[in-house]
Order: C-alpha cells, then structure tokens, then sequence
C-alpha cells in the first residue's frame, strides 16, 4: 500500500447468508485527511466500519488500515485505531480521572504515560478541576470532549467517530469540529460518521454508501458540481431515493 | 373548545430534579392546527417539558393547560384526548408491527379498522412490514410505527419528542411530510429537535437551552433576530484561517460553518470596510483562497448568539 494512505479498501464486501451489507466498496483514506462516512439508516455504514475496525470479518475484497490487512492483523489495528460512539464511550458511574486510567490499561500504556498524558489532556480542555466527578454529572458537550480525547489516549493513527455530534447544542459542536480539525493537522486521520447533513461540508471528502456501495465520493464542492445541487443534504436525498423521495409513501415502498 | 383558544397555554412553567434546575419560568402557546416546533440540545428540558404536557410529571412552579384542560387537576379528562410520543423508543419490541398497534388501539377501546382513515398515509408505508418485529425494524420505520401507535385513537393534539433524533436525512425529511398532512387534517402538533434546520419545518418554534426558552417566534422571525451583520470566510486552509480570525483584534465570534467560517465583527462600521479588512488581514497573515462577503444567518447562528458566547 501507498505510504501516505491511512485506510486502503478494495472490493470490500460482507455478506449476511443471501444479504450483502456491504457490496465490493473502494476507497482510500489519506492520513490526515477529515473523511465524512455517510449513508442512509441501514446502507452499510456500521458494517463496513467493524471491518475496518477489525471487529467483523470481511467475507471479500481486502483492506489495510495504518498498513495492517483487516483479514490477518486485527489485533494491530485496534492498537492503532481509536473509536468513540456518541452511544457509548465513557463509563458514566467513573470518574473522569478513572475512565483515563481505565482505558489507558486497556491500551497498554504504562502507569507513568496514563499519569503524564491524563494531566496533558485535562489540562488542555480545562476540565483539571473535574479530575474526580463522576461522568455522568459532566455536562453532555464536555463528555463528548472527553470521550474524544480519550479515544486519542494512545495516540492512535486513526480514529473513528461514531455521531459524535447527536444532540449536543451547537457551540459545542463547533468546539468539537474544531478539536477534529486539530486532531487532523497534527496528523491523525479521521473518519466520521453524521446524521448532520450540514456537516458533511466540514470533511475534506465524504463518500455516500446506498445499499452497501459507495453512491459518491469526493469533496463536498466536487459532489455538489458533479451532481448539481445545492447542498449535501440534497445529494444524500437524491441518492437515497433514486425516484424521488415524495413518492415514496406509497404501499409496498421500502422504508 | 372553540378554535378562537390556545390549545395549549404553558404559565411559567418550572420543574426540578433535586438541585438541577430543569425547567425555569417557560411560557408559550400553541395554536389550532399550528406546528410548534421546541429546538435544544440534549438535557435542554425538552423531555420534561413534553412529560408534563402529557400528564405523565407534575411541575413544581407554574401550570399548564392543554385543550382547555389543566394536566395536573384534570389528566383523566385529557389523556385519551393526546397523542404523545415518547423520546425513547417505546413500543414493544417482541411484538410485530401489527399486533403493537392493535395493543395501542385496543388501550383507548378502538381498532385499527375503525381508525383507518386516520392512520392511513402512516399505515401504507408499515404495511409491507405488519409481521416483522417491531425491533427488526430501520430507525425510520420504528419512529413511522410510534407516530402511527401515538395517532390510532384519533388525539386532537400530537406530542412529539424527537421523532427525528438519530434518523438518516431522508426518514426525516418522510416524517416532516407526514407531520404536514397531519396538521392539514386539522390536528394540532408540537415537537422538538435537537436539527436546527428542521425549524423551517414549523410554523413558530421555541429555542430552548439549559431550561429556559431563548426565543419565540417564525423560523424567519428567528434569523431577522440575529440583528448584526454576518460574514462567510473561505480560505483554502480553513483551520489555519479560524486561528487566524480569533487573533484579528476586532473579531467578536468566529465559528466553523461547513466549508465557511461564520464572522462577526465588534465594530459597527460599513460591512464593504470589514470585508476588506479581515480579507486583508487573512491575506498578510499568509492564507490563500481568502474571500469575505457578507451572508444570512441561520437558526443555528441566531440560537449561538442567544446563547451569549461572545
């Protein structure tokens, strides 16, 4: 694989029995790059980031992610990936101090690196005073912070984000594209998903997956000429809906 | 009741959960056949406002009346008469589609074929899954299937909490539709979002933070409350021209937007004199691809300024 690619697929595919969940997708990922995962419920999203993620086992097709093949290195991937879900991150009955440790251990560093990095972190999103609350008692958009930079604890090459954005109020939601940003300029790649269509404008590039392919690919000003519309939102209708969403409500329609 | 009164009043409303304030001091109304759309984040007291409005939790502070009725001292009088929706998926998961729906009807001694007419738009759609588990369904479909349980017993009055949250764009934009031709046959609805941009999909909305209602008013009436001059930056580097633009002495906010960082200025002077300035500045601060011009807020932009970041 090229050096500079943080995630290579080839023809990646995951059958279910007779369902294909994901259907013989291609794409690469540039390390550094901000990539905006999008597809409708049900299009093959989660299924194709447990196999990047090494979790699910592709049954077609290849793919390196940090220079790892998914089949054969699983267990280097996930030392070199970070994942934070807006479901489930955080051990909300820990502390803030405890959860670091915690997932510290479980990626291996040493008592001395949670120590140092744990400081370093909480220092720089002035949550230092909060060292001891228990999470649940954090402000939502602050436990969303936390949860990301805990998912960076090990100073992963990739991270996946899984709607880190659900329902935070939108100040926060800046604040948090702008630790994204961050996170990117200083090298780390970073796959996102959204159910935000406006955010899809803040990735470098975003594929949209319809029924397990890839309907799109590109950066978002590139989508919007190609297919002539306004907005990603409008793109993101088009495709999933090739006859027009408004006829959709019939009988016999899929939801 | 008569149409010429609210169908719901909301009087200084306040609830708390033991130290946390979760509603403080909330008013508004709902007019017949009206789209009241409530828009806030998570832990806004958007739930707790609808659970009262439901019956389902007594205020500490204030009152509310829905239909006419007040949802403490008359809940018996009101419940068959509201359709609410409860954030959290809340049917029943072992049961198909069907035999969920015939559970709800049969609670308000109806039937679906007696219901027909009403849940029909609704009912079209679920019908090709009406013996598939009501888990095994898509986001999309499971939120169609609540709205349909919520409407079986024909309410005057829809309660919805977040029918959208966690739905792909093109569910969303399904149920909006849906919404809409429920209000045309004469149904009143109030719903909330944490999507700023579904607020265009309402008639009036209430922004809503930290318990407290920032603004009430039209989606428009929402954005010509923003009130200053807005800018869009673009540069080919957008996070190097976000640090940038905080270091400019006379930036007030600056926020990512998209591929555009949204700007406003502290100074109250020409918008053509701050566009060439902050072009400027970017330019000597060594970005390339800088344009600045002026743009219309959005809800988003307004709800941060009511926010009080800067």
């Amino acid at each position: 694989m090229s050096v500079d690619l943080a995630i290579q697929a080839t023809d990646l595919t995951r059958s279910f029995g007779t369902f294909t969940a994901v259907d013989r997708i291609t794409f690469d990922v540039r390390i550094g790059e901000v990539f905006g995962f999008l597809g409708a419920n049900g299009a093959g999203k989660t299924t194709a980031i447990r196999m990047l993620t090494g979790l699910l086992a592709p049954t077609g097709g290849v793919a390196t992610v940090a220079g790892h093949d998914i089949s054969t290195g699983a267990e280097a991937i996930k030392k070199n990936i970070g994942y934070m879900s807006q479901r489930f991150s955080l051990y909300e009955d820990l502390t803030v101090a405890e959860n670091i440790r915690l997932y510290g251990g479980i990626y291996d560093l040493s008592p001395l690196e949670i120590r140092d990095r744990a400081e370093a972190m909480l220092a720089r999103l002035g949550l230092a005073h909060a060292a001891t609350t228990q999470v649940r008692s954090i402000p939502l958009g602050w436990r969303q912070k936390l949860a990301f930079s805990v998912a960076l604890l090990h100073a992963p090459r990739i991270v996946f984000l899984d709607e880190p954005t659900s329902g935070v109020d939108p100040v926060t939601r800046r604040q948090f594209w702008e630790l994204i940003y961050e996170t990117a300029a200083a090298g780390t790649t970073v796959l996102v998903t959204t159910h935000y269509m406006d955010e899809a404008e803040y990735c470098g590039r975003v594929s949209i997956m319809v029924d397990g392919r890839i309907g799109a690919m590109g950066t978002p000003a590139e989508l919007k000429e190609r297919f002539g519309v306004h907005s990603i939102d409008e793109l993101f209708v088009q495709l999933a809906r090739p006859g027009g969403y408004a006829q959709a409500p019939k009988p016999g329609a899929q939801g | 009741m008569t149409s010429e009164h609210p169908v719901v009043v909301v009087d200084r409303l306040g609830k708390r959960f033991g130290a946390t304030p979760a509603l403080v001091d909330v008013s508004f109304s709902v007019q017949p056949r009206e789209i009241f759309g409530l828009i806030g984040p998570d832990g806004a007291g958007k739930t707790t406002l609808f659970r009262i409005l439901a019956t389902l939790l007594v205020p500490d502070a204030g009152g509310a009346t829905v239909l006419g009725r007040d949802v403490v001292k008359e809940l018996w009088a009101l419940r068959a008469r509201i359709g609410y929706m409860p954030g959290r998926f809340s049917l029943y998961p072992d049961l198909s589609v069907e035999e969920n729906l015939r559970f709800f009807a049969s609670v308000f001694g109806t039937t679906i074929a007696r219901e027909h007419d009403r849940i029909a738009p609704i009912y079209h759609q679920l019908e090709p899954f009406r013996t598939r588990r009501a888990s095994a369904l898509s986001g999309g479909m499971k939120q169609k299937l609540a709205l349909c349980c919520a409407l079986v017993h024909r309410p005057e009055i829809l309660l919805l909490d977040e029918p959208t949250t966690g739905v792909d764009a093109v569910s969303r934009r399904e149920l909006w539709d849906l919404l809409h031709r429920l209000k045309a046959s004469g149904l009143t609805i109030v719903v909330s979002t944490p999507y700023m941009d579904e607020a265009d999909r309402c008639d009036r909305v209430g922004l809503i933070q930290r318990g407290r209602l920032l603004a009430i008013d039209t989606p428009w009436g929402i954005i010509q409350g923003f009130g200053r001059a807005l800018f869009g930056v673009h540069a080919a580097d957008r996070y190097r021209a976000l640090l940038a633009l905080r270091e400019y002495p006379h930036a007030r906010t600056v926020y990512p937007f998209g591929a555009t960082l949204h700007y406003t200025d502290s100074r109250a002077a020409d918008p053509g004199l701050i566009e060439r300035e902050v072009h400027d500045f970017l330019a000597s601060r060594g970005l390339a691809g800088v344009s600045v011009a002026g743009t219309s807020p959005t809800v988003e932009d307004s709800f941060m300024e009511l926010m009080g970041t800067p």
